[in-house]
């Protein structure tokens, strides 16, 4: 275990061109042996956890066998196909970009999920905007229940609680974005028989950052075992645009610009990273809350966060479940 | 059987119908409901609701916490304290919760 005078956030420093190349090899391992596909698809959406993915499966697999797929609709950030390009572009990788606004009005994503706000936010129509938020969980023992902040034509903002119909109604409906997206990505697998790579960092697969079947769903997951910021120092050393290396992490899911520490996380993802370094390696709380900018409290409510979310997440992470093993298959 | 007593059962039973699917399972009205899976973040939005439909009181944003409301003993005391604070405005508290309306 660490001492205390070397908790600092250099614990989660890594050798990035060893780590690079462990990676590459295992991504040709896992997609041409393993999987036996020809290539990877990458939803590539502009952040810094699909972008290093798509650098390390282009050099893993070669330029040529890595397709690009950038999937904006009506909610998305221009930036995020933007900077999509930009990586397809300094990758030279073919790209495609596919509109899923035309399916997610199909299945009435946009329609159920307002109607879902109207329950709590009657007057909520077109010309608003929204996203969903947490309380803050560090400074005091709250449950982590969402309220939606709405911002209405003229500008005006205001925040409600959510009931749990109109918070459900919401997440479902939202939900057909990142299911809307993988089907798309799967169309291309199947079209060229390449893999589909998953994108989550640690933290993401870890906590549960995911939809069940939409982001979540995926052949191979390179950067899964990463704390987030050891995604940046990848970053670095793959050579991505600053300008993605810069950007905030977002959901990019709803129309008001989100943060995922909002939505999620509760406390800046460097100091998740380090909470959650932290608690899988057994640091006690008043040792970490240095070296994380909190205090023993605030870091004991921090790992109580993580086990409560690691509990959500297994139902997320689990394959479908038999009665019995089916007998001749080896998984 | 006193007030709190009452509602300690109301609770109970409503914890059992809507988390443990009716299934036994024996629990002290001191156990925490997280820590012991009982109920989660959504769940508690659904005793939430419960709460407010059927005892007539509005559960403030800072009342949602752990002290009001992880275990039995702790929503019959915070219900308690919630139905003195407002004497005259909700229903007569009744023997069992009518489960799933949230």
């Amino acid at each position: 275990m660490s001492s205390l005078s070397t908790i600092s956030p250099d614990l989660l420093r890594l050798d990035a061109s060893r780590e690079t190349e462990r990676i590459v090899a295992r991504i040709r391992e896992l997609v041409f042996n393993q999987l036996k596909r020809k290539g990877a698809v990458i939803g590539v959406s502009g952040g810094i956890d699909s972008t290093v993915v798509a650098f390390l499966c282009a050099r893993a697999l070669g330029k040529e066998r890595v397709v690009a797929l950038f999937t904006p609709e009506a909610d998305s950030s221009p930036d995020s196909l933007r900077l999509g390009r930009m990586v397809a572009e300094h990758l030279g990788v073919q790209s495609v970009v596919e509109d899923i606004s035309p399916i997610l009005k199909g299945v009435r994503c946009y329609e159920r999920r307002d109607d879902s706000i109207r329950k709590v936010v009657p007057e909520y129509g077109e010309g608003y905007k929204c996203k969903i938020v947490l309380p803050n969980l560090v400074d005091s023992d709250r449950y982590a229940i969402f309220s939606i902040v709405v911002q209405s034509p003229t500008g005006e903002t205001r925040k409600v609680r959510l009931t749990l119909s109109a918070y459900l109604g919401i997440v479902a409906a939202t939900n057909f974005k990142q299911r809307a997206r993988k089907m798309i990505e799967y169309y291309y697998a199947d079209l060229h028989q390449y893999a589909v790579a998953g994108t989550p960092n640690r933290l993401e697969y870890d906590q549960g950052f995911f939809v069940k079947n939409g982001d979540g769903a995926a052949d191979f997951k390179p950067i899964a075992h990463l704390y987030k910021s050891q995604v940046y120092q990848l970053a670095a050393h793959l050579g991505v645009p600053e300008e993605i290396q810069r950007r905030p992490s977002t959901t990019d899911t709803y129309s008001l610009e989100q943060s995922q520490e909002e939505f999620y996380f509760s406390v800046p993802l460097a100091t998740m990273d380090l909470c959650l370094y932290g608690k899988n390696n057994g640091i006690p709380a008043a040792d970490l809350a240095p070296a994380a900018g909190l205090n023993e409290q605030q870091v004991e409510r921090v790992y109580g966060m993580i086990d409560s979310k690691r509990s959500v997440a297994r139902y997320l992470r689990s394959a479908p479940l038999l009665v019995e093993k089916v007998e001749g298959i080896s998984e | 059987m006193s007030t709190t007593d009452t509602v300690a059962r109301a609770v109970r039973e409503f914890i059992v119908a809507n988390f443990l699917y009716g299934q036994e399972r024996t629990f002290k009205d001191t156990d925490s409901f997280l820590a012991e899976g009982i109920v989660d973040s959504t769940g508690v939005l659904q005793l939430v609701a419960i709460l407010e439909e059927t005892y007539g009181i509005t559960v403030e944003d800072e009342d949602l916490t752990p002290d009001n409301l992880d275990s039995i003993g702790s929503v019959a005391a915070y219900l308690g304290r919630k139905m003195n604070g407002v004497a005259g405005r909700g229903p007569e508290v009744q023997d069992g919760v009518q489960g799933g309306k949230a």
